[in-house]
């Protein structure tokens, strides 16, 4: 009897799987690994957006699959080769820690074409893509020197790796601009998603005398901090108005789904090539949330800022860049830092009180 | 009439047998239902999750990958659990080892090192996580400090050394700042066993471990001690066994162990060291220890089996399109029955027809 169910239940799965295989035949299937739960309202959150808009695009030619809660160990090289074996021929990998799982599996099916999020490895069926925060992150720090009384601004870093450093120092070059004196403090939670500890770093900041929470974390819980304390803060990767309606000034939305569906139709039209896309404000590739609470004279510089470095008129890392040790950094894309600097920034800048963890 | 739960005169050994096939049939009853309220045909999401990963190579290798340092864990686990001693921080030993062997690894990169390197590497981590361990046996020996407590305290500094090397001193030079080290070399790798797969040697050595215990478990005076111990410890005083020693013992046996998986999941399936290398082992390992009874077949089984759910789940979250949550609550149901069908092994349910009122008047 259980044999004989067992049996059943196979030849079922069989079918099933079949009957996969010939749907699948005509329409392409795209996969997305996540980091976090698709309700995590931060990073993951954002991928998943930029998922339903690529469904609501080309919903009628592609099919879509993601898993969420990948670990970024080896369960996630796992993961990925479940998406490539259950026939997907694109697959968004959308967290740093995903790089070299990512790269393996790559190598091993050469006729299927990868994407990975923010990181630096790439091969010719695997592309990076990833966004030029610290554009954002530069008309934040002017608004932030504007609307602080203290002076004080208090950072949550996640990780000081590349992109979060030259974050801080974008931050900081914005808020030299306005006030050359302004002050940071930044405390290194070590994590991208841990709402106990981000709301806790929050506290201990305000208590030290920032006045002003920006972070880089993905959670809201910061943001519901400063509003709970009167003060003001900045979202992180999307949308947090809700979470602070008095407190929120701007926020970096990254809006993934232009870039899904651009590489998606690429897929479809069969020119899909392996490339590194790092897009700036110009490209969408992130967006500002409206700017609210503050005055009109700051919310004007900050559209201002805006355009200009949408136009390409104005590069937050401008030469000279003068380090932290007072030392002025080598200029090597004309008169701003070279791309390469700003990937792999493994210094602050001047002004920045803090130690560089693991310098 | 009512129904009680009574105390057995003595354990079932028949229930002791079919309880986890009750708790099984249970579980699939349950999800059946849950899977039927998803809208989704249980006959085949139940065929997806437990029978589709059992029907091709490739996922029978990834089972054996992830219950492979589950097993190994556990089997350490389970002689501390018997003896009586609670270690619950596996995961801080498992970290541990992975530093021990990664330093050798990373200290020989580039090198001409030979092939000495990767039984180093195994003999360091299993070292490591002994000594790791040991740290909170002594404070239970000498000072009678919780080992539950400061065993799991460890963790937490275990995985704060982690992230201070790779984002310090054994940080890739080439790798932009990101915190991990640089791959390892090939002498410095775990030897994968099919080519083109990810079954490893890690996999052999825990079922040695697992025949191991069994013989140390069964056929010993230790293993008898380890039991005798754990059960009537007066009895173990009046035999002369040494509790003390025991507990440095079982705990030192279960670091090398933890230590061990450490550094093999290490040098094998992830190839290089970086913060996150466990998604909570040596935690999970824990509810494989019980669900297998703490007996070294049965954690074998136990493991194999939960890797099959993370396994089937995700094929589940693919072709089905079930969310990862089910899966989570599918775990949880199957823990919850398997305890529930537990107690039956020292009780049993009885109808009562005398009514409570009598009851209370003759007392």
């Amino acid at each position: 009897m259980m044999k004989r169910l067992l049996g059943a239940a196979a030849a079922l799965v069989l079918a099933g799987s079949i009957a996969g295989a010939a749907h699948a035949a005509d329409k392409l299937k795209v996969g997305f690994i996540y980091l976090g739960p698709i309700g995590d309202l931060g990073w993951t959150y954002q991928h998943e957006l930029g998922r339903q808009a690529l469904v609501k695009e080309l919903g009628d030619k592609i099919e879509t699959t993601y898993l969420e809660n990948v670990p970024e160990g080896p369960d996630s090289e796992r993961a990925i080769e479940q998406l490539v074996r259950a026939g997907n021929k694109l697959i968004f990998t959308t967290s740093f820690g995903y790089m070299d799982p990512t790269l393996k599996v790559a190598k091993k099916y050469p006729n299927v074409h990868f994407e990975h999020a923010t990181g630096y490895k790439r091969d010719k069926n695997m592309s990076t893509y990833s966004g030029r925060w610290y554009q954002g992150r530069y008309i934040q720090g002017q608004i932030a020197a504007k609307m602080s009384k203290a002076g004080v601004l208090g950072y949550i870093g996640s990780f000081p790796i590349p992109e979060v450093v030259s974050g801080i120092n974008a931050t900081m070059l914005g808020a030299q601009s306005i006030n050359p004196n302004i002050k940071v403090k930044i405390i290194w939670v070590n994590t991208w998603f841990d709402p106990g500890k981000e709301a806790d770093a929050a506290k201990a900041l305000l208590d030290q005398g920032a006045d002003i929470i920006m972070q880089h974390t993905d959670s809201p819980a910061a943001m519901q901090v400063a509003a709970e304390r009167g003060k003001l803060a900045f979202g992180q990767d999307s949308e947090m108005i809700k979470f602070g309606p008095k407190a929120q000034l701007t926020s970096i939305l990254d809006t993934w789904g232009p870039y899904y569906i651009a590489r998606v139709k690429a897929e479809l039209d069969g020119t899909w090539k392996s490339e590194d896309t790092w897009g700036g404000l110009d490209s969408k590739m992130f967006e500002m949330a409206p700017y609210t609470n503050m005055p009109d004279d700051v919310k004007k510089l900050a559209e201002e800022t805006q355009a200009a470095i949408t136009s390409g008129k104005l590069h937050p890392f401008k030469c000279p860049i003068v380090a932290q040790d007072g030392k002025e950094v080598e200029c090597k894309g004309g008169d701003h830092l070279a791309d390469g600097q700003i990937l792999g920034m493994n210094f602050y800048v001047k002004g920045v009180d803090d130690k560089l963890p693991g310098k | 009439m009512q129904l009680v739960l009574e105390k057995r005169a003595e354990r079932s050994r028949t229930i002791a047998l079919v309880s986890p096939l009750i708790a099984i049939g249970l579980t699939l009853i349950t999800m059946s239902i849950l899977f039927a309220v998803l809208g989704k045909n249980p006959i085949m999401a139940l065929g997806v999750y437990f029978i589709a990963p059992l029907t091709d190579g490739y996922s029978l290798q990834e089972i054996a990958v992830k219950a492979t340092p589950l097993v190994m864990i556990a089997i350490g686990l389970s002689l501390c659990y018997l003896a009586n001693a609670w270690n619950i921080g596996a995961e801080g030993q498992f970290l541990m080892g992975a530093v021990a062997g990664s330093w050798i690894a990373v200290n020989t990169q580039g090198t001409d090192a030979g092939h000495w390197v990767l039984p180093a590497m195994l003999v360091a981590g299993a070292v490591a996580g002994a000594l790791y361990a040991l740290i909170p046996a002594l404070c239970r020996v000498k000072f009678g400090a919780s080992e539950i407590l400061t065993s799991l305290m460890l963790v937490y500094v275990a995985d704060l050394v982690l992230d201070y090397l790779v984002r310090g001193p054994w940080r890739d030079p080439a790798g932009f700042n990101f915190p991990t080290t640089a791959e390892f070399d090939p002498v410095a790798t775990v030897p994968v066993l099919i080519e083109g797969g990810r079954l490893h040697l890690g996999s052999i050595i825990a079922l040695v471990v697992v025949a191991g215990a069994f013989v140390l478990l069964d056929r010993t005076i230790k293993g008898f001690e380890i039991r005798v111990v754990g059960v009537a410890p007066r009895a173990a005083r009046f035999g002369g066994f040494n509790a003390n020693q025991l507990v440095l013992l079982t705990f030192a046996v279960s670091g090398a162990l933890a230590g061990l998986a450490g550094i093999i999941e290490v040098a094998g399936p992830i190839g290089h060291l970086q913060p996150g290398i466990s998604p909570g082992y040596g935690f999970t390992a824990i509810i494989v220890a019980f669900l297998g009874r703490l007996n070294p077949v049965g954690i074998l089984i136990a493991g194999l089996f939960l890797a099959l759910t993370f396994i089937g789940g995700e094929q589940a979250q693919i072709t089905m399109k079930i969310p990862l949550d089910v899966t989570k609550v599918f775990q949880g149901i199957l823990l919850f029955y398997v305890l529930a069908c537990d107690s039956l092994i020292l009780y049993r349910f009885k109808l009562v027809f005398t009514s409570r009122q009598v009851q209370s008047g003759a007392g």
